[in-house]
């Protein structure tokens, strides 16, 4: 999904340092993940690789992943806190570290829980202060972060984009992008919807009432 | 923003900002940035603003601190300097406004190793460059932040035109691309705050980045620290030097647009593990190879 880079992006953003791709970016990670899990968090473990594994640790990438599921953005200086502020709010943290060459250097997958429920969001920070999310639950995403994006895991059949998208259209929005996946033919299938404008609380109430619906979210622009 | 080369920034200037009557490079593009990012001219400058109180902030917090980083690399070296030139009562070799370049810098950058609050202009590594060059001229020379804002847009315009040509990213292009970077805005900024015409601002630019060709980036255990502490405060004096020479009419023989095509295709040259990979260099002499071990042994010890 695009990004427009702007001057503001170039002189800035305001961000806790020391590093945009492993402290803002893991903090963003973490705030996207913590965004599609919801709400009533109550475990965490995240799997640092590679590069974040190795020099995680002097760069604040832990605190800043746990800062991130808690919904802190990156230029708030209580990420420097995290594991006090996670302790106080009763969530249980743990950070395992991983070597995988076929993964991108800067690489975390974060297994979420709210005691029963799970959900698992593998994320990349590309450099710069930009991430992707690029697996929920296994299936294959790429979200930025920059638009309102709707994702969707369903049971594949005949008819359904046709079904959100008109729900959308219906609602006057226009789709900035879209990207749709699936495993095999008539099984489950995803699907991430890049919004110009936001969608009713009504409008969220009707996807998910489309069959075969299993996990519905819309997460609303971080950066 | 479709500017992709300062050739055509000037010639723009010169016939669509003639349009409005604007004819500096900063009025110029807060015109077009406001136009891209479909708000008004005024939202735009107090977006720059929040930047710039960010950068004021994070000068007065890194002043105040001795808190080592994470790691315990950095984080003193600020008072080390402050305390050198309380003791002389002023420094030994600067003037007064380079000797609060050099102050403001440091506290930046060492204030983001110690997961403080910065701006990442243009990134967290070279954050303490642009900042500590244009807080420590604004508190030296009384200037107003409406001036501040001007040349934090100059020095921005400069910076999105190369990472248009490259990512701005040590991995991408070495530090060239990082503190080279800074160090070619804030060049084009100081500039323009001394008064320097829109060819004068480029030609800084392009003096500064002439002189940054193939710095490597390869910093000791993966960490915005060795050399990146140092290095913010000899880019941010380096910036200094371009805009002096700029000023005085010496010219870059070699334009900006081109000196932009060698740094990038001298990035591209440059090996891997010179480019933030921490496999070369400083990364692998004999004390770099210590410390990370003793970094590491840190870490299993958590």
């Amino acid at each position: 999904m695009s990004k427009n880079k702007t001057l503001l992006d170039i002189i800035g953003p305001p961000m806790i340092g020391p590093s945009s791709s492993h402290t803002a970016g893991a903090c963003r990670i973490g705030l996207l993940s913590g965004k599609i899990f919801g709400s009533n968090l109550k475990q965490v473990e995240f799997t640092l690789y590679n590069s974040f594994a190795k020099t995680g640790f002097g760069h604040g990438t832990e605190l800043a992943l746990l800062a991130g599921v808690m919904g802190y953005y990156p230029d708030n200086p209580l990420i420097k806190e995290a594991y006090t502020a996670a302790k106080n709010k009763e969530l249980e943290f743990k950070f395992h570290y991983k070597e995988d060459t076929n993964l991108h250097p800067n690489s975390v997958n974060i297994l979420l829980s709210d005691g029963g429920e799970k959900v698992e969001v593998s994320g990349v920070s590309l450099g710069a202060g930009e991430i992707t999310v690029n697996k929920i639950n296994g299936y294959k995403f790429d979200l930025r972060g920059d638009f309102i994006t709707l994702i969707l895991i369903y049971k594949d059949a005949p008819g359904v984009v046709y079904r959100v998208t008109n729900l959308i259209q219906n609602a006057n929005v226009n789709i900035a992008s879209m990207h749709c996946d699936r495993n095999a033919k008539g099984q489950v299938a995803s699907m991430g919807i890049a919004l110009d404008n936001d969608i009713s609380s009504y409008v969220m109430e009707k996807l998910s009432e489309i069959q075969d619906m299993y996990f519905i979210r819309k997460l609303e622009k971080i950066v | 923003m479709n500017i992709k080369t300062f050739d055509e920034l000037l010639k723009l200037i010169k016939e669509e900002g003639a349009h409005f009557g604007v004819s500096e490079i900063y009025e110029f593009i807060q015109y077009k940035e406001a136009e891209f990012l479909e708000i008004p001219v005024s939202e735009f400058r107090s977006r720059v603003l929040n930047i710039l109180n960010t950068m004021k902030k994070s000068v007065e917090n890194g002043l105040k601190s001795n808190e080592l980083s994470k790691s315990g690399l950095s984080g003193e070296n600020t008072e080390i300097l402050k305390k050198a030139f309380q003791k002389n009562g002023h420094s030994l070799i600067f003037s007064p406004l380079q000797k609060r370049v050099v102050l403001y810098t440091i506290s930046i950058i060492e204030e983001n190793a110690r997961m403080g609050k910065i701006a990442a202009c243009p990134t967290a590594g070279s954050c303490g460059i642009a900042a500590g060059v244009l807080t420590a001229l604004k508190d030296e020379m009384d200037l107003s932040d409406e001036i501040l804002m001007n040349a934090l847009i100059t020095a921005g315009i400069i910076g999105e035109i190369i990472s248009d040509k490259m990512a701005l990213a040590g991995a991408v292009a070495g530090c060239q691309a990082e503190c080279g970077a800074a160090a070619g805005m804030a060049a084009g900024a100081v500039c323009y705050i001394f008064g320097g015409k829109n060819e004068d601002i480029l030609n800084a630019a392009a003096l500064a980045l002439k002189n940054i060709l193939g710095l490597t980036c390869d910093p000791v255990a993966g960490l915005v620290e060795i050399p990146c502490v140092k290095r913010n405060i000899f880019m941010a004096i380096h910036a200094l030097v371009a805009a002096e020479l700029s000023l005085a009419g010496i010219k870059s023989k070699i334009p900006l647009d081109e000196v932009i095509d060698a740094m990038k295709e001298t990035g591209e040259l440059m090996a891997n593990s010179l480019k933030e990979s921490s496999e070369a260099g400083l990364a692998k002499t004999k004390t770099g190879i210590e410390i990370e071990a003793f970094l590491r042994q840190k870490l299993e010890r958590r």
